[in-house]
């Protein structure tokens, strides 16, 4: 105000040095800010940069090795050229999705649960798993499996890599279910239940639906969590250099052939890892985008 | 006793060992309209949801004494059955979300898994809109969602939804106390239309709306049924000394 006032000239004299040092502060001010804003966009750009510079790097390394054939095509033998990842990339499709069968319903069941009864000793235990589980590394989870599922099984399969992944996803699943049900009013749920609706039916019509786009997101964002696991599948899934389809025989993971080739000592398979790598990086771009897509595109007002 | 639609015999609620309605009797006949009136805290609303059993969803809370609906105790019925005929707006507008404005009318079918075929429902989208006075608004946009509507016409149609099921009483908390007086006049035109079809009871602070739309008022204070009279006699020559202090402002 007071500057406002010198400068149209019609400020009082005594006043004139205060206004001159305000104004001076606030130029000051002023500069401080541009510079912080400076900052911030120069150590934005330093830290995104390296990530940039790695999709770079992968997409260049890897955009020569695919075509068509590499896409369709299982590995061949060492000395023989081409080949390609198709046993990998069903793998990882086929492990995902038993995964995804086990983990979806029984995480958002789990979620509903927990989102519905705060206070109780059930579902003090249950948080507290969750989050135990979420801090559990994945090799561990993985030797678990091997004791509880391969083991017994006789051999390593699939279904054991997926019941690894599956154990992984349940926590963020959880969490995120059990997040998005906490923010949707309760009185959605009396509006249901005073037209009749019982409890099960309002909260399967009516409050999932209206969580749903954080659930899919949570889904979404858990698959694209475990997708790049390597270490748990080394001995669950274990590999396989052939097409295979049956849940119970070993399986090949886009992760997992990527690690065995790469350190392998041969140009051509470290071509094919190259490939591999842009595959599974591209897998997770969709899926990181999709969620995107879903946030604003199903997004619920209430 | 005869052609009392609600009964309230000796009724009492409470949460937990809070005790929140006291011995309250009233006597409530059929295409009535009731309006529930009394200071802030004294039970309106934990009155109007006993009635349709939402009370006891709050855990702890209990209720004793006598409720009767056409004469069968409620809450000896089935909370899902007697909720079908007795329909309920809520204070703040809550459509559902995730629904359009056709779907949010027949909510009470579909969610219940009650089939109905396309011309019944459009029959019973229109004709519920029309008494709830929003079909002129909202019939070119019947597939847009619910929650673009604005407070006032969102409030119209939770209260189509609740007409939708044909209930036998209608409650209404509080309806327009978060609508602007435009809304607020619809409301309360549309509710003297639908007198003649529905029992209804109406929680509001409005003396003026209690005027206009009631035929009977029911005073509470404390938990207590003080007062109850035609509406006219009760903001004419109230008995109780409360009331009149309510009446004429000098506190609530
Ligand atoms: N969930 C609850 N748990 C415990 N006590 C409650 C709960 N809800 C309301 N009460 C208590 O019950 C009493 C009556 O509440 P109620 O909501 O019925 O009042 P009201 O007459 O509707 O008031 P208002 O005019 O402010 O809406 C209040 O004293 C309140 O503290
Ligand atoms: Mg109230």
């Amino acid at each position: 105000m007071e500057i406002m006032v010198d400068k149209t000239g019609s400020g009082v004299r005594s006043s004139f040095n205060q206004a001159a040092t305000l104004d001076r502060t606030v130029r000051a001010r002023g500069i401080k800010s541009r510079l912080f804003r400076l900052a911030v966009i120069i150590l934005t750009v330093i830290s995104t940069a390296p990530l940039l510079f790695i999709l770079f790097y992968i997409f260049r390394q890897g955009i020569h090795a695919i075509n068509w054939h590499f896409l369709v095509n299982i590995p061949r033998p060492v000395g023989e050229t081409g080949g390609g990842v198709a046993n990998a990339i069903l793998g990882t499709v086929l492990l995902i999705l038993v995964a995804s069968v086990v983990a979806i319903p029984l995480g958002i069941l789990v979620g509903i649960y927990l989102s519905q009864v705060v206070t109780g000793r059930l579902a003090y235990w249950c948080r507290l798993s969750v989050d135990v589980l979420q801090g559990i590394p994945s090799i561990v989870i993985g030797i678990l499996i091997y004791e509880w599922v391969v083991r017994p099984m006789g051999s390593f399969s699939s279904f054991s890599g997926s019941m690894t992944l599956a154990l992984m996803m349940l926590p963020s699943i959880i969490k995120s279910t059990e997040e998005t049900l906490k923010l949707v009013p309760g009185s959605l749920q009396e509006a249901s239940l005073a037209l009749g609706v019982p409890y099960y039916r309002t909260m399967m019509k009516v409050i999932v639906p209206a969580g749903m786009s954080g659930i899919l997101a949570g889904v979404i964002l858990s698959i694209s969590r475990v997708i790049g696991e390597t270490a748990p599948l080394l001995f669950t899934a274990f590999g396989n250099p052939y097409l295979n389809s049956n849940i119970f025989k070993p399986i090949s993971s886009l992760p997992l052939l990527i690690f065995n080739y790469a350190t392998s000592a041969y140009a051509d398979w470290h071509q094919l890892a190259w490939g591999a790598s842009m595959v599974l990086i591209v897998m997770i771009l969709v899926l990181n985008l999709s969620t995107k897509l879903i946030q604003s595109r199903w997004k619920a007002q209430f | 006793m005869e052609g009392a639609v609600l009964n309230a015999d000796g009724f009492n609620a409470y949460f937990g060992s809070n005790q929140i309605l006291k011995d309250i009797r009233l006597e409530i006949r059929k295409n009535q309209v009731w309006a529930i009136m009394g200071p802030s805290g004294c039970g309106k609303t934990t009155f109007i949801r006993c009635i349709n059993r939402m009370h006891e969803l709050t855990p702890g809370a209990r209720v004793g004494g006598s409720l009767t609906l056409d004469g069968e105790d409620i809450y000896a019925m089935n909370p899902v059955m007697l909720r079908r005929k007795v329909g309920m707006v809520f204070q703040r507008p809550n459509p559902f979300p995730t629904m359009s404005i056709y779907e949010n009318v027949i909510a009470g079918y579909t969610l219940n898994n009650i089939r109905l075929t396309r011309s019944k429902k459009d029959e019973v989208v229109e004709s519920s809109l029309k008494r709830a006075a929003l079909w002129y608004e909202v019939r070119s946009a019947l597939h847009q969602k619910g929650t673009f509507l604005s407070g006032g016409q969102q409030q119209r149609l939770c209260i189509a939804r609740a007409l939708a099921m044909n209930p036998e009483i209608l409650l209404l908390d509080e309806p327009t106390s978060a609508l602007d007086p435009m809304s607020t006049a619809k409301v309360e035109e549309l509710l003297h239309e639908l007198k003649t079809q529905y029992t209804i009871l109406i929680v509001t602070h409005n003396m003026q709306q209690a005027a206009r739309v009631s035929d009977k008022t029911a005073f509470f204070f404390l938990g207590e049924m003080i007062e109850q009279n035609d509406t006219k006699t009760i903001f004419t020559n109230p008995k109780n000394e409360k009331t009149q202090n309510y009446i004429t402002g000098h506190f609530g």
